[in-house]
């Protein structure tokens, strides 16, 4: 079966931002990029089911800048077998993402598609649920462990009370959580390698699809920073002033 | 111009998110106007019905009693908003994860954008969201005609149970042959739960294993706290993942939060940094947590809980 992930451009996670001093956004000029990490575990996960002999092919598709191709070339030293880029400068909202990966899924036709939960800078948690119900697919979000059991896909689910299992027919699209599986790294070989796999570039126009959204970003602030208080020296010192000056006991 | 709040519950209980969902779609109808109407779908949920019919701001509570809405599965539950959602402009739920899982299915279904984690109202179409782990602050403006929002419930202030909306059934019965309900593992604690505790007591990788957060508990116990963890402490085994605090966990906004040997990461601080008052006990002083915390204490955890513990 043929397996697509979805993989996102965002900044890196270890990267502390900057709002721009005109509030437009946030300011993205020399900052480190990398693979949303979300990303990462859905890579690795199509890999693994590719080792397993599950999957026959992964396709790793990315919507973004022209440099979003690095984030394939890394999906693609990973153990992805193709990419397919879908270049543009835009900002490109959860829902047209959604509308561009369904016009992919309609040419492919792959049985399962994952992508992260979460990308970590719009932190939208969207276009999964998004894709699945343009396309008319089961969902199964946050997913810690899935499995293929002929035609139908056994997922486990991270929810606020704890997990549940459910059973989705396929083809299905799966968001996957922090515990679904360990990253690996890409090795230098693989990375050599991955620059001959095949990596095809097509515009949101070439899919038909507007990427204009109805709702627009007027303002990007800081928070109001919390100011930092003081070290106490005891436990006793703690439990007095958590009783009489900050009165929470 | 009305609103449709979706409420969350579980085993038999209204969620206390709801009544802050309620609070947020009040602020809403202050400046587009408009019915609340809140919805309660599910199997056998009589009670979750007359629970919500309490909730002060609710205009009418609507039911939709099916074994199909059993469990909260996403295809069903975005496909009865989708038949009901011609008669409102706005859909809410809470950011619960049963929120995030169904309503962007509902806002694709219908052609519209989601805004996720709304954390204030600034007019009717104008709301504020944060980005980037809760390091910027957005403000949005949406033109779609129904507007679909997860709701970021520390942020709103729940509304009072006074009220007696009348309660009327919803006969759309929709077919699910896409998913199916396995089973499920649900936490069974005695404790609050962690999103609306007013104490919640976290721990970190720092705590060594899963045994040592016994010590949390003994206090937690004290407290009447909740009981959090890092995401390292959830990824090494140590408690389940519904612990989890963060950017990517749960959002918590209680009245005193204690991080015991937790580091501090923006990840762990975008979940936990609008809570009153922060303690963190951590033996390393220059653990970042000690820039949020309004009181630090640098310490061996061992030493110093057992202490602690012995004189609350
Ligand atoms: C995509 C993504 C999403 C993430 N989401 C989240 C999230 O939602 N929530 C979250 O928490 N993290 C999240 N993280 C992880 C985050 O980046 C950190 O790795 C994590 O928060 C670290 O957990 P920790 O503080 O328990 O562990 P560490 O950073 O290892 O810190 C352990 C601390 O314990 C202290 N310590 C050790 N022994 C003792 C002792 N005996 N006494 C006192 N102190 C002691 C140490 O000094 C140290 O400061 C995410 C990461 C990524 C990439
Ligand atoms: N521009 C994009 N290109 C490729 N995949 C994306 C893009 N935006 C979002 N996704 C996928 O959708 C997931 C969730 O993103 P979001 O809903 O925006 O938080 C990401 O982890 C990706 O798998």
């Amino acid at each position: 079966m043929k397996v697509l992930v979805a993989v996102k451009r965002v900044i890196d996670y270890n990267v502390k931002i900057r709002v721009k001093t005109d509030h437009s956004d946030v300011d993205l000029t020399n900052v480190k990029m990398a693979m949303n990490p979300f990303c990462e575990i859905a890579v690795e996960e199509a890999v693994r089911l590719k080792e397993q002999g599950v999957a026959t092919e992964v396709v790793a598709v990315s919507i973004g800048p022209k440099a979003a191709q690095e984030q394939l070339r890394t999906a693609l030293a990973l153990g992805a077998d193709r990419a397919i880029h879908i270049e543009t400068d835009e900002r490109v909202e959860s829902l047209a993402v959604a509308k561009l990966l369904k016009k992919v899924i309609d040419e492919e036709q792959p049985q399962l598609t994952i992508l992260g939960k979460q990308a970590i800078d719009t932190d939208n948690n969207q276009t999964g649920q998004m894709l699945a119900a343009l396309t008319g697919q089961p969902q199964g979000t946050f997913a810690s462990k899935l499995e293929v059991q002929d035609d139908k896909l056994q997922i486990t689910r991270e929810i606020d009370g704890g997990l549940q299992r459910l059973e989705l027919s396929l083809p299905a699209i799966v968001t996957t959580d922090l515990r679904l599986n360990e990253p690996r790294y890409a090795k230098l070989p693989d990375i050599m390698k991955a620059k001959k796999k095949p990596l095809e570039t097509k515009s949101p126009a070439d899919l038909g699809v507007e990427v204009a959204s109805k709702v627009s970003l007027l303002k990007v602030e800081t928070p109001a920073e919390r100011k930092g208080g003081i070290k106490v020296g005891s436990v006793d010192e703690l439990v007095d002033k958590l009783k009489n000056e900050a009165k929470v006991l | 111009m009305s609103l449709l709040v979706l409420a969350d519950h579980h085993d038999g209980h209204l969620d206390d998110a709801t009544a802050s969902v309620i609070a947020a779609a009040q602020q809403i109808a202050e400046h587009a106007g408009g019915d609340i109407d809140l919805l309660v779908a599910g199997e056998n949920i009589d009670s979750i019905a007359e629970a919500a019919a309490k909730l002060d701001g609710v205009t009418r509570v609507r039911v939709a009693d099916n074994a199909v809405y059993a469990h909260q599965l996403a295809e069903p539950l975005a496909d009865l908003l989708v038949s009901l959602a011609d008669d409102y402009a706005y859909v809410l739920t809470s950011a619960s994860t049963n929120g995030k899982n169904v309503l962007p299915r509902l806002a694709a279904l219908k052609d519209v954008s989601q805004l996720s984690e709304v954390m204030a109202v600034d007019s009717a179409d104008t709301f504020k969201r944060p980005i980037y782990a809760g390091n910027a602050i957005a403000t949005v403006q949406s033109d779609d005609a129904l507007k679909v929002m997860t709701i970021r419930t520390t942020a709103f202030d729940a509304v009072s149970q006074g009220n007696s909306a009348p309660v009327e059934a919803v006969d759309t019965v929709v077919d699910n042959a896409l998913s199916s309900f396995v089973d499920e593992e649900l936490a069974k604690s005695e404790r609050p739960e962690l999103g609306g505790a007013k104490v919640v007591v976290s721990g970190g990788r720092g705590m060594g294993n899963g045994e040592n957060f016994k010590m949390l508990e003994g206090i937690a116990d004290k407290l009447g706290a909740a009981l959090g963890a890092s995401r390292a402490a959830v990824d090494a085994g140590f408690v389940p993942n519904d612990y989890q605090v963060g950017q990517t966990g749960k959002i918590v906004a209680p009245e005193l939060y204690i991080a015991v040997g937790i580091s501090g990461a923006i990840q762990h601080l975008a979940g936990m940094k609008d809570s009153k008052v922060i303690v963190a006990i951590n033996k390393d002083e220059d653990a970042p947590i000690f820039q949020v915390a309004d009181y630090g204490l640098v310490g061996d955890l061992f030493e110093i809980l057992p202490e602690l513990e012995s004189k609350l």
